[in-house]
């Protein structure tokens, strides 16, 4: 392990860790930035209804951001835009309104490829902060003294740099270093991957990537004029799929190492899904930084980081390069364990009963998990089920639906029940 | 009216000669530690010797340092800079900025082309890598004649667009072939295996055939056709781009110089007399098409096509 009197002090004959890294979280709307914050996120970054690279996510308007901002500040946290399309020359026009309103709206931060977006910021938005997306694959310490030179408060590194490259840079370069720890992630370099333009005329790089590396090919070879194939009948296909991205094992590494930003990918995953990572990885940094050398990672952690994957995970370039192990073949995604079904608005501690909002089928006799920060995780089974009104029912049908039921031990607003398949 | 540089990507030093003699005005070496999807490998003997047969008949040389660096490579770029200095090559192309800041300091009047493959999308970019030094900018595949002839409006540095070949769709830097390899089980046979030549993916939905390939920067996926517009040269010579660019990466030389003899042919005809380049443009096309290797079909790229986002 690296450890570095900066990051770390004895204090009271204790080592405590002193720098404490960013937990930067996902969202995809505003509910989802309110959850993220309120689960412990540092940091929240989401995108604008342009520039950014998920055209298919909800997308914030400069109202939403605002608000997502006051909303962020009262915990402390902040906000980043992420606009890191590469532009073509039709971008141009309204980029220097849309960054001036990002100002406006009080974000603190954009997340940059273009040089075209880097400028334009610095000359007609110069409060926002320019962090340099992993659209731009930064993989050495050279090209991040470069970004710096440039004046730049923040590199997000390549997805492919390993754990020693990035103490090397850190060593070399005085500038914030984010990472990413846990998410989907591209097989390809980013920002240097058309297949989605070719084989769907979909543009990757301005947010319309169509995923076609998680598609199956058959690999061949040309012989002459005949076609070889370089698989048997029972073979799976040839995929580029990677697992997702999962570093939990690493994250008291990360933090010896100095590292500014961690950061969880997923825009357009669900509340549930940024709610239990975040959660998770909050415990985890709090953990290690209380009491680095007695820390241990809970099964619990992992159990519960379980409940909301979709994809099997692997811990990727940060600790070595991928093999086949890490990617998939045969099948690119796998059924989540847990469906979310409810979220907690209001508790009564009288009567301990719960208001809350359905989002997805229950019933009486159903066994239900609650989770949130206020509150360790504890199961129980559903007894009767009344709505708003005081009728009686067989199940909890209707999403959005207002019901009540006794929960036994205190639940918190933004708390959520989980149900098991 | 101003003709375009006719820019070849060589198999060898010998091949050189044969291209200088088809008509190409430069060409673009170099060797896969530091450059990406060359159409051959010119290690530094074999640039010293490209920079004699290249000066003897006025062809330009380009050397591609244009990888993506890990913290291992960023040291010895220096050496390697220092050397094509020494050479007189007529320029660099890179695409990570370690390889800018590393000619700020040991060579700084060496002349730079900024090529990323795919980034370069929009003219302010381009102008952005001029002021860094960049003398040129390569555009990326991905944009149309509409985009690159506005880019060329604006434009303080060369513009650089690929006209013929196969291009680049996807770089990763994991090794692809071999992890399929080793999941199959075979796993005695991968180190030779998956560097051999000839692979592709099939794509059944779209019944497309994309070359594959893996070197020293990871996994490369190519497209299924090469793009051919030589009969749409027009609009590009007009707006005077700087130069055009035959990819041969994945063809035999031979094709690569009957290719570069038609080109030659036609930015001749369409720069000095246009009507006859009309008349003959057609036939140009279809004397590529009879040359064309049958799992290589022709193309016009991104040059008339929409993408959306």
């Amino acid at each position: 392990m690296f450890k570095n009197d900066k990051i770390s002090k004895i204090i009271n004959g204790k080592r405590v860790i002193v720098k404490k890294p960013e937990l930067l979280a996902p969202a995809g709307n505003l509910e989802k930035l309110k959850v993220a914050v309120h689960y412990g996120a540092d940091a929240v970054f989401i995108g604008g209804q342009e520039y950014g690279l998920r055209s298919n996510a909800d997308n914030f308007t400069l109202e939403e951001m605002a608000e997502g901002v006051r909303f962020a500040s009262k915990y402390g946290a902040k906000i980043y835009v992420t606009t890191n399309i590469y532009a073509h020359n039709e971008n141009i026009p309204g980029l220097e309104e849309y960054l001036q309103g990002l100002q406006e709206a009080g974000v603190h931060g954009i997340i940059v490829a273009d040089p075209l977006i880097i400028e334009t910021a610095r000359r007609v938005a110069p409060k926002l902060e320019v962090h340099l997306s992993t659209q731009q694959s930064l993989t050495n310490w050279k090209a991040v003294q470069f970004w710096k030179e440039e004046g730049l408060e923040r590199v997000v590194l390549a997805r492919e740099t390993s754990a020693e490259e990035i103490r090397e840079i850190k060593e070399k370069v005085d500038i914030e270093i984010e990472t990413f720890i846990h998410g989907a992630m591209c097989i390809a370099y980013s920002g240097r991957c058309v297949l989605s333009n070719h084989m769907t005329a979909r543009d990757s790089n301005r947010g319309g990537c169509c995923q076609s590396c998680r598609w199956d090919y058959d690999l061949y070879k040309l012989e002459g004029d005949k076609e070889i194939p370089l698989f048997d009948e029972n073979d799976d296909p040839f995929a580029m799929s990677p697992k997702d991205l999962n570093l939990i094992q690493s994250i008291p590494k990360m933090i010896e190492l100095g590292i500014d930003s961690l950061k969880i990918e997923g825009r357009m995953k669900s509340i549930h899904y940024v709610a239990t990572v975040v959660s998770v990885y909050r415990k985890v940094i709090d953990a290690y930084c209380a009491d680095p050398d007695n820390f241990v990672i809970k099964k619990e952690w992992l159990d519960e980081l379980d409940k909301c994957a979709n994809r099997d995970t692997a811990p990727a370039f940060f600790e070595g390069v991928p093999g086949y192990k890490e990617q998939m073949f045969g099948v690119h995604s796998k059924k989540t364990t847990y469906d979310f079904v409810g979220l907690v608005l209001d508790y009564d501690k009288e009567t301990k009963m719960v208001t809350l909002q359905q989002r997805n089928f229950f019933k009486p006799g159903d066994r239900v998990e609650f989770f949130g920060p206020e509150i360790e995780n504890f199961t129980q089974v559903i007894e009767k089920i009344w709505d708003e009104d005081g009728n009686e029912l067989d199940a909890a049908r209707h999403p959005l639906q207002i019901v009540r039921f006794k929960v036994d031990r205190e639940v918190f607003p933004y708390n959520m029940m989980r149900k098991g398949h | 009216m101003k003709k375009p540089e006719l820019l070849v990507t060589p198999t060898s030093v010998a091949h050189i000669e044969e291209l200088a003699q088809a008509g190409a005005n430069a060409v673009l070496i170099g060797e896969q530690r530091y450059g990406l999807r060359l159409a051959g490998e010119f290690g530094r003997e074999q640039i010293v010797e490209a920079m004699n047969v290249a000066r003897k008949h006025g062809v330009k040389v380009y050397v591609a340092m244009n990888a993506l660096f890990h913290n291992d490579k960023v040291d010895e770029l220096s050496d390697y800079v220092r050397f094509l200095a020494e050479q007189e090559v007529d320029a660099i192309v890179f695409g990570d900025p370690a390889v800018l800041m590393t000619v700020r300091e040991v060579a700084p009047h060496m002349k730079l082309h900024w090529n990323t493959e795919t980034t370069a999308t929009n003219w302010y970019a381009c102008n952005y890598w001029g002021r860094k030094g960049a003398k040129r900018a390569v555009l990326a595949r991905e944009i149309n004649m509409e985009e690159i002839i506005e880019i060329k409006r604006h434009a303080e540095v060369e513009i650089e667009v690929q006209v013929h070949g196969m291009t680049c769709m996807f770089q990763s830097k994991r090794s692809l072939i071999g992890n399929y390899f080793e999941y199959q089980g075979k796993v005695m046979e991968i180190e030779k295996k998956k560097y051999e030549k000839g692979m592709f993916l099939y794509d059944k939905e779209r019944d497309n055939k994309y070359p594959i390939f893996e070197d020293e920067n990871g996994t490369h996926i190519m497209s299924p056709n090469d793009i051919c517009i030589i009969d749409e040269l027009e609009e590009m010579i007009d707006a005077e781009i700087d130069s055009f660019k035959i990819d041969g990466i994945l063809h035999e030389p031979s094709y690569i110089t009957e290719v570069t003899k038609k080109y030659r042919l036609a930015i001749d005809l369409c720069a000095e007399d246009r009507e006859k380049y009309r008349q003959v443009k057609g036939d140009l096309l279809a004397e590529i098409e009879a040359i064309q290797p049958a799992h290589r079909p022709l193309d016009t790229g991104f040059f008339f096509k929409e993408t959306v986002y």
